[in-house]
């Protein structure tokens, strides 16, 4: 998808600390800006569970709850799409080494589902290390064409 | 808002209302901490009703997973009802249909239990 830069409009563009009391509040703030930018309700909800997904990989297993690392949320977005980006402080991850949550070994397993649901629920998922140290997450969510 | 959680028993089933958002945290923790104490009574057949429930993510599927797995394996039986579409559509992506048994009616529930 070509992304036309210079026209988005930028919802939020803030630091969070590392605590769970933040994921509440970015999933807060970017389900009013999809709202905001005229999402469906159905459309609402998914982008507020790949968000939610996102800040609580970036504070959990990114940042591991430390107080001296923060994630960084940008929303941003244009009549026809919402792009979120979530960057923790974190060691970063090989995201080709995670187990498939749909493999019958691992339907039972108690964790591994958050990535698998961020890219179900969105069109455009990007995972890519972040500078100098972390990992950025690209969310895209583009609105439903009405028939 | 976070899960809230009610106990009750009918017959030899006990049943466990839950409310609100299961998600990690302190949703998670209420319905681990209620599955462990119905345990400690001895009560193996449970049942989740879910239908006042809004919203789970990955952290509360993984406490369903593992709820059933626990009662499981002490030879009980964990089953949902109750379940509203997007929690049904959550369980259809991630394969766990396939796992729970799952009602829409609560004496249907009831009934299966063996």
């Amino acid at each position: 998808m070509q992304l036309r830069e210079e026209s988005e409009k930028e919802y939020v563009n803030q630091q969070f600390e590392s605590t769970l009391d933040s994921v509440d509040r970015a999933e807060s703030l970017i389900m009013g800006a999809a709202e905001a930018a005229g999402f469906d309700e159905d459309d609402l909800h998914k982008i507020g569970m790949a968000a939610r997904e996102c800040m609580v990989n970036a504070v959990v297993h990114g940042n591991r709850y430390n107080a001296n690392k923060t994630v960084h949320l940008q929303v941003s977005g244009a009549d026809d799409y919402i792009k979120i980006r979530i960057a923790d402080q974190g060691e970063g991850f090989d995201i080709s080494k995670l187990p498939d949550p749909l493999a019958e070994e691992n339907l039972l397993r108690h964790s591994g589902r958050g990535i698998f649901l961020i890219r179900a629920f969105m069109d455009e998922v990007d995972v890519r290390p972040a500078s100098p140290h972390g990992t950025e997450v690209l969310l895209v969510k583009k609105k439903s064409v009405s028939e | 808002m976070s899960v809230k959680l009610n106990s009750r028993q009918v017959g030899d089933v006990t049943v466990l209302d839950l409310a609100g958002r299961i998600t990690l945290g302190e949703g998670s923790s209420t319905m681990r901490d209620a599955l462990k104490e119905v345990l400690a009574q001895g009560h193996n057949k449970i049942l989740l009703n879910l239908s006042e429930v809004s919203y789970i993510d990955s952290s509360g599927i993984g406490e369903l997973v593992s709820a059933f797995t626990t009662v499981t394996n002490q030879g009980g039986q964990l089953k949902l009802n109750g379940l509203n579409k997007r929690v049904k559509d959550l369980l259809q992506i991630t394969k766990l249909y396939t796992v729970f048994e799952v009602f829409d009616e609560e004496s249907t529930a009831m009934r299966s239990y063996t």
